[in-house]
């Protein structure tokens, strides 16, 4: 019953999202003022998507073998907490909180969203409901989540241990809230170039939505490279997988819209810019998905194996991206342009923080799409590794890094002021950490010695804006945009740190021996056999020295039973100036045990420093909302005192 | 700046930054992209030395032979036509097996393929792609879903 009620949950989401739809045209054709039935059905449909989502945990939590999705991924021996993650941790599932996550975003919307024409919010919610509509088509005819088996079986077949993981529970609903968050920017975007409000009103309205989504974003993309550093056992951070690029473009398209929404905002400017922002960042959250989630990514073979699901969502792609595009193509001209700038201002910053962030985004994505097209065209296969990406992104981030720290000194509209001369002394701690890497490290390669100088004269740069001033009367905003900047620069000394710095040791081990790993020595204990609820595994000892005291680490290789996988658990250990990460591999003829040891100066800067970032995010939202509901509050106040 | 010059001046930019995007793409790629080959291609001198490349075929049986150190390897992948010997060092992966089916990541030196990385994925039912019409019996099964 719960499995069914869930499938009819769905079918009733996906008849108010076409009802939606076709409110849209109607509210466009004339004034029919349709944006109060709208809101309750958007409301209604979001919540009827909640129910299914619901159900698909319940059948999860109870290991309802019935349910076939249970079966294929799921297993009676798994802890609670994997069982109830496992609903995510597949096609159907994944797929199945992406369009509840669309839906509930566009109940918010219509629940909260004051600040949109009645027109543009029809209009918008109408677009909402597109998206969600070809989502609902998918699932009901490709992809239903409920199906069942019949005879039920015993017991499933388990879920994917890399996956059994605390960074599953809330990795993929993190990004998943990224992507969609930016739905609701796309669908404004394509309300107001409906309607042709396209104002500083439309940018307050989309702001907070690109803000939260690219603070999820940010989250997620930190999150998940800690998860792949600790949790593949090859201790790199970054591997410029597909699947990782494909959260990273849609993160560097919100970036850039991020700060041309604030050029709308503030000065109503780049209005045009701003919408194809809206609209490219959304689309790449579709590109995201469709890699991830058509098996187009593994090969053209497995895209061949289930051609009707890659098929169809390659068909969803084309028809939104295609229709944004056109739309734009037919209303955008008719944008009237906003207040002029001069060349050196705080727009003109924004601009060319947008265009080099763009021209990252498509080298990115030429990159990561450019195997999928040669295979398709020529049938050679090729792969775009991290070479390619390093070489050619990496001077572009540089590039971007040291720009960050001049765009917030200039001023809007037309720079007057000498911005060179406050830059002396951040220009000076770089050219002073260029000096020094020359001298601590004469052989290091030229990108992360660049990395160090910019790096640290952005340390010094980023927080300028609040210098010369009173920090504590700077608006929240000023602060998050601070903290934001300043985490980029340390994620910088990380990344560098991490790239010049990492000593590496790998060996046969006998119990007793000690290995040298940096300024560490480390001792093997003892090999011992140890088991988990689902798994087998064999634990390693490890005493590892610095001088004084003893830290005890214990790497495992695990044994899975079903499916049968074995993975290697790494064993880390966080110091003020780096990490210990160890490993243990197979056993030697000899009696000893393949370790692989890595000391790794400040690699934790990186993850640091992509908090920062996503915190200077969650600074600038709360102020702006906090300013507006103390700007709401005496609106009210004086409506009290003028009418009382 | 009047607003028709500054739209344009935009609309330049824009279009400008683009082309960028895709030379430098088109440059990076040209260096940088690393092709897939069998040993049969090796055998065939398709591959140079020195190139960034994947070679992909079936570890031969017995062929796999420890170094002293305990983690070089040495083996040879075939693809039924010819055999290109490997040297790897670090911890193979879990699913390195003799009789099944690898890519290596790496560069050929004088016919030798010095591997920096071995790809097996952590899943029984995988099979690394490009071998998907090299091995019959091994019929490409359900694939990672990540």
């Amino acid at each position: 019953m719960i499995a069914e009620t869930g499938l009819a949950a769905l079918w009733l989401a996906a008849g108010l999202a076409a009802l939606q739809f076709l409110f849209m045209f109607v509210e466009l054709r004339g004034n029919a003022g349709l944006a109060r039935p709208m809101r309750s059905i958007a409301v209604v449909q979001g919540l009827l998507t909640i129910v299914a989502f619901a159900m698909l945990l319940i059948v999860f939590a109870r290991s309802d073998m019935s349910v076939k999705l249970v079966f294929e991924n799921s297993s009676a021996v798994k802890p609670f907490v994997y069982k109830v993650a496992g609903a995510w941790g597949n096609h159907e599932g994944s797929m199945l909180m992406w369009v509840t996550i669309l839906a509930a975003a566009g109940a918010f919307v219509a629940l909260f969203s004051r600040r949109t024409s009645g027109r543009t919010l029809v209009a918008a919610l109408g677009a909402q409901a597109a998206l969600a509509l070809g989502f609902y088509a998918f699932l009901l005819i490709a992809s239903n989540p409920f199906a069942r088996l019949w005879p039920p079986p015993m017991d499933g077949q388990g879920l994917n241990p890399l996956l059994q993981d605390p960074g599953l529970a809330f990795h993929p609903p993190t990004l998943y809230l990224g992507y969609v968050g930016l739905s609701v920017a796309f669908s404004l975007a394509v309300g107001a170039l409906l309607t042709g409000e396209v104002d500083s009103r439309l940018a307050r309205a989309m702001r907070p939505w690109v803000l939260g989504a690219w603070i999820l974003l940010t989250l997620g993309i930190t999150a998940g490279s800690y998860w792949a550093y600790y949790e593949l056992g090859w201790g790199g951070y970054w591997f410029w997988d597909p699947v990782e690029n494909a959260s990273l473009m849609p993160w560097l398209a919100a970036t850039a819209l991020l700060h041309s929404i604030n050029v709308l905002a503030a000065r109503g400017a780049l209005k045009a810019w701003t919408m194809m922002l809206a609209v490219i960042a959304f689309s790449m959250s579709m590109v995201g998905t469709f890699l991830v989630r058509s098996g187009i990514l593994t090969s053209v073979h497995a895209f061949a194996i289930d051609p009707q699901r890659g098929t169809f969502l390659l068909a969803l792609l084309a028809i939104y991206v295609g229709a944004a595009f056109a739309l734009f193509a037919w209303r955008g001209a008719t944008l009237k342009e906003g207040a002029p700038f001069e060349l050196v201002s705080r727009e003109s910053g924004l601009v060319v923080n947008n265009l080099l962030l763009t021209v990252v985004l498509g080298v990115v994505f030429v990159g990561t799409l450019y195997p999928l097209f040669v295979e398709a065209v020529s049938g050679e296969k090729l792969s775009v590794g991290a070479p390619y990406f390093n070489a050619v992104a990496g001077p572009l981030a540089l590039i971007l890094a040291a720009l960050v720290g001049i765009g917030p000194l200039l001023a809007w509209r037309r720079e007057g002021r000498s911005v060179l001369k406050l830059l002396q002394i951040p220009a000076l701690l770089g050219a002073a950490a260029l000096v020094m890497t020359i001298i601590v490290a004469p052989v290091m390669h030229i990108l992360p010695r660049l990395g160090f100088m910019v790096a640290i004269y952005l340390l010094g740069a980023s927080i300028l804006p609040l210098v010369r001033r009173n920090p504590l009367r700077a608006p929240l905003a000023t602060w998050g945009m601070v903290v934001a900047h300043f985490g980029i620069a340390v994620a910088l000394i990380g990344m560098a740190a991490n790239a010049a710095f990492t000593n590496e040791r790998l060996a046969v081990a006998q119990p007793g021996e000690i290995l040298t790993v940096g300024p560490w020595q480390v001792q093997l204990r003892d090999v011992t056999p140890t088991a988990g609820k689902n798994w087998t595994a064999v634990e390693a000892e490890l005493d590892a020295s610095r001088g004084s005291g003893i830290v005890t680490l214990k790497p495992q290789s695990r044994y899975f039973t079903d499916p049968p996988t074995e993975t290697s658990e790494s064993a880390i250990r966080t110091f003020w100036n780096g990490q210990l990460y160890t490993i243990v591999g197979k056993p030697d003829p000899s009696g000893g045990w393949q370790l692989r040891l890595w000391w790794k100066p400040f690699v934790t800067l990186i993850w640091a420093g992509g908090a920062l970032i996503a915190l200077g995010g969650a600074l600038a939202m709360f102020g702006r909302l906090w300013r507006l509901r103390r700007r709401r509050a005496a609106t009210a106040e004086w409506r009290k005192e003028r009418y009382a | 700046m009047k607003p028709k010059n500054q739209r344009l001046a935009l609309v330049s930019a824009a279009i400008v930054s683009v082309l960028v995007a895709v030379l430098l793409a088109m440059w990076g790629l040209r260096n940088q992209a690393s092709y897939f080959y069998t040993p049969a291609d090796i055998a065939g001198g398709k591959a140079h030395d020195g190139e960034a490349m994947r070679l992909g075929g079936m570890v031969e049986r017995g062929s796999i032979q420890r170094a002293r150190d305990g983690v070089t390897i040495r083996f040879l992948i075939t693809d039924g036509k010819a055999q290109t010997p490997v040297v790897f060092r670090g911890i193979a992966p879990d699913l390195f097996r003799e009789g099944s089916g690898a890519v290596a990541e790496g560069r050929l030196e004088r016919g030798t393929f010095m591997a920096d990385t071995i790809l097996a994925k952590h899943d029984e039912r995988y099979m690394p792609p490009e071998l998907g019409n090299l091995a019959a019996e091994h019929k490409a099964g359900k694939t990672l879903q990540k």
